[in-house]
């Protein structure tokens, strides 16, 4: 195996745009899977039945189909019935729906992790509903849940890559346009190797902060 | 044979009525009859302390009362207005003269003490931040714990976090005041402290106490009845001296030379 410096050079422009789309969809997914998470949490707590069955069906659904095939649905059949998003808002989306799936699950244990008392407690000063889950179960539930969420987080990036196939040039598409180019394969994966240890290690040491912090 | 207290009213209406009535109330858990037909009633600014096995029913009587739990049947009317059968509306309003101190304090651990007094006089009562803030420092100094103002709950020792407890039900200026067992989960020298500080209350305020207790002692001191219970229905009702000096019931004897 002979490693070229030169192959590392000429690659790292491309691979800085590749890593700014995985940083962008990594940021933009998580967001979306924590934000739709915690609704489809709180829609499952509703009285109404006619709400939590077709939600409980949906992100099931979505939870047992492999993102890949939810990423070629989004991609080429929802155009087809006229919506149409780039190829990275569709990346984005179908990550952070699909792990939306999973992160309700998380809230869901977190919620329910909160004494029945602070409940009682929050009837007993008469509290309105969305004040109790505003004010004092989800501050509570939240803390609990956030390195649970972290992980997700480490999932999703090394998800990322699977947008390759939807020609959104992350990280691993820019590694692979190059290597086709240039018949070069070592460099730029070795390369995109270790950047996806570095995002790691850094998102799970800013989530270490986030939760020293909320624990407080 | 004993006078069935189940039957009628212990406390006669007088003037304006019993501030807080239980008429013919029913609860069940699934076959088990917690409270069965029970009628009381506690006259404004009256101290009504429960007494009784465990399971009889004494806590369940409270936990009605805050709306926690739902009757089977009855109806349940405090200071002249329904609060059950009643339409969610109603209840949330009924509710609002109702303060509760719970055996595990559940004060609210991701708050500040002053928060935790202050949260619900803001948002329910729409008190301003400051007429809440100077109503929870007066409230902390009557506790005696005015320098935990930003302290967590979770900081404070569990005789402190019940003195909070007490401090935050209090904020909201409740005509009746439901203790449940408030010195349970205490450790025996923090008992005191806190017993201590509800007689104040008790001497000091026309607040109406409910208090379901097993300490006897401050139960004789505060109350001004003393309600037995035993399997879901009063047993024997009537002043301290009586109810702890000359029961009518041998079962009333028996539980109290138990837990003296």
């Amino acid at each position: 195996m002979n490693w070229d410096w030169s192959a590392v050079s000429d690659f790292m422009p491309h691979f800085w745009d590749g890593l700014v789309v995985t940083l962008e969809a990594l940021a933009l997914g998580s967001l979306i899977s924590f934000a739709l998470g915690l609704v489809w949490a709180l829609l499952m707590r509703t009285p109404t039945r006619w709400v939590r069955w077709p939600v409980g069906v949906v992100t099931e659904f979505v939870r047992d189909t492999p993102l890949l095939v939810q990423l070629f649905f989004l991609f080429y059949v929802l155009p087809e019935r006229g919506v149409t998003m780039s190829a990275l808002t569709t990346g984005v989306v179908a990550i952070g729906l699909h792990y939306s799936t999973y992160t309700m699950q998380v809230y869901r244990a977190g919620i329910e992790a909160v004494p029945v008392g602070q409940w009682e407690a929050a009837t007993a000063l008469s509290l309105p509903v969305r004040r109790t889950w505003t004010a004092v179960i989800l501050p509570q539930a939240v803390r609990r849940v956030v390195p649970a969420l972290g992980n997700y987080v480490i999932a999703m990036l090394k998800d990322t890559p699977m947008l390759m196939v939807i020609t959104v040039l992350e990280m691993l598409g820019q590694a692979r346009l190059f290597s086709q180019q240039t018949f070069r394969f070592t460099e730029p994966l070795t390369v995109i190797g270790v950047a996806f240890v570095v995002v790691s290690y850094l998102a799970s040491l800013l989530l270490r902060t986030l939760e020293r912090r909320l624990v407080r | 044979m004993s006078v069935d207290t189940s039957k009628q009213p212990l406390t006669t209406p007088a003037g304006t009525g019993p501030l807080v009535r239980l008429e013919q109330v029913t609860k069940r858990f699934g076959d088990n009859t917690v409270l069965d037909h029970l009628d009381f009633s506690v006259d404004a600014g009256k101290h009504v302390t429960l007494i009784g096995p465990s399971g009889s029913g004494k806590t369940t009587i409270l936990r009605l009362l805050m709306t926690l739990t739902k009757p089977d049947e009855g109806t349940i009317t405090v200071d002249g207005e329904r609060l059950f059968p009643a339409s969610e509306k109603q209840c949330r309003e009924v509710r609002k003269k109702i303060g509760m101190v719970f055996q595990q304090f559940n004060l609210f651990p991701n708050m500040t003490v002053l928060r935790n007094l202050t949260e619900a006089p803001v948002t329910v009562l729409g008190l301003s931040k400051d007429e809440a803030e100077e109503r929870a420092r007066e409230l902390l100094d009557l506790v005696g714990l005015a320098d935990k103002c930003d302290v967590r709950p979770t900081q404070l020792s569990g005789g402190q976090q019940q003195r909070v407890a007490i401090a935050r039900a209090l904020a909201m200026r409740p005509k009746v005041l439901l203790l449940d067992e408030v010195t349970s989960a205490l450790d025996p020298e923090l008992v005191a402290g806190v017993l201590d500080l509800l007689r104040d209350i008790a001497r000091s305020t026309d607040i109406t106490m409910l208090c379901v207790t097993h300490e006897m002692n401050f139960a004789r001191d505060i109350s001004d009845q003393v309600l037995m219970f035993d399997s879901g229905r009063i047993l024997e009702a009537g002043p301290p001296e009586k109810i702890f000096g000359d029961p009518e019931q041998e079962r009333t004897r028996e539980f109290i030379s138990a837990v003296l």
